[in-house]
């Protein structure tokens, strides 16, 4: 993984340090379903723009926004409303 | 379903650590690697990353992550890292640091993107320019714990100077016969080159014979377009998508 450009996103692989810290777990090991075209997909491979002060995540399939994060000196915000919904595997080898 | 060799996907607190440069080596002219020493480092699967920050005096920070080039085996983490000349991490790391420094890192990091050699089935990897650093710890991995099925990397670069790890990988494909190397070089060519000189596509994938593997496991990491044209041509061409898994790069590669 390296620095990324404006032009070329990244993924969730590499927003899953920073998520650790709101989640507390390995985020790229979700699974995340796009409220707008409702894919449903690792969320390892959402797009991810941005950088360390804030990310916008998009879904692959439709461009969609599923996730903004913002990290500030008090703590994070999060914005969810384009994720309809995650699923977290309780065993290695379910998702 | 498919085995994951992710070991742990219970929750677990990353902490930043103190990394010690031990030794840094040219890889290309625009990519070295630094060998790091990190103690009490917790142990890593091949294809995971860490997150990198440095502080600058003004207390103004800069984060990136960089894929681990080291294999599990390895008792020192490898980062391989391509010098972006108008970045904010990278031309420190490249060109500043010095054996003895210090520097902060977090990780392993990623569960998602990661082969053990107790996953069966033939091993496909799909590079373009520096992707191809969690793709090698994959391929090291192998080399050192052992592996019956095959593994096949068509890796995208711009020039033969600019193939990273290339007398390694040169290496590793001699030792096993059961390893299979393809390059494609998409800018410039050395003097009777036989080999590939455009960017991956589906034409290629087909004729190197990945639709005819059975079961495989499919890494793909490099700049966004060429994951996004790989990873659809092999679902194309009859790969299970739920066996191809993507890391994208930025921003440069085998473009």
């Amino acid at each position: 993984m390296m620095e990324q450009n404006e032009a070329q996103p990244l993924d969730g692989n590499a927003a899953a340090g920073v998520l650790s810290e709101v989640f507390w777990r390995d985020m790229t090991l979700a699974t995340g379903r796009c409220a707008g075209c409702g894919r449903e997909g690792p969320f390892a491979e959402a797009r991810l723009y941005g950088g360390l002060m804030g990310y916008v995540m998009r879904c692959p399939g439709c461009d969609g926004v599923l996730m903004r994060v913002a990290k500030t000196p008090h703590g994070f915000w999060l914005e969810m409303q384009g994720l309809r919904s995650l699923t977290f595997a309780t065993a290695p080898g379910s998702i | 379903m498919i085995d994951d060799p992710a070991q742990d996907a219970a929750p677990r607190r990353l902490i930043w650590r103190r990394a010690e440069l031990l030794g840094i080596k040219d890889e290309t002219p625009r990519v070295r690697t630094l060998t790091l020493a990190v103690p009490d480092w917790p142990g890593h699967l091949s294809g995971q990353h860490v997150d990198v920050r440095l502080t600058a005096e003004d207390g103004y920070q800069a984060q990136r992550s960089y894929s681990i080039g080291s294999p599990p085996e390895a008792r020192e983490i490898e980062l391989t890292v391509e010098t972006i000349s108008d970045g904010e991490v990278s031309p420190y790391l490249t060109g500043e640091l010095r054996p003895g420094d210090i520097f902060e890192l977090r990780g392993p990091i990623g569960g998602y993107f990661v082969w053990s050699n107790s996953l069966v089935g033939p091993l496909v990897l799909i590079a373009g320019g520096s992707g191809i650093v969690p793709l090698m710890a994959m391929l090291r991995h192998r080399a050192i714990a052992g592996h019956s099925c095959g593994a096949l990397l068509v890796y995208s670069s711009r020039s033969w100077d600019d193939v990273i790890y290339r007398a390694e990988l040169e290496r590793l494909a001699a030792e096993d016969p059961s390893v299979r190397l393809i390059h494609t070089l998409t800018r410039a060519q050395p003097a009777g080159w036989q080999g590939y000189r455009r960017r991956i596509d589906k034409t290629m994938l087909a004729e190197i014979g990945i639709p005819e593997l059975a079961a495989p496991h499919v890494f793909i990491c490099g700049p966004t377009p060429l994951v996004e044209t790989a990873a659809q041509a092999l679902v194309e061409l009859g790969i299970d998508a739920g066996r191809i898994k993507t890391e994208r790069f930025g921003p440069s590669g085998g473009s």
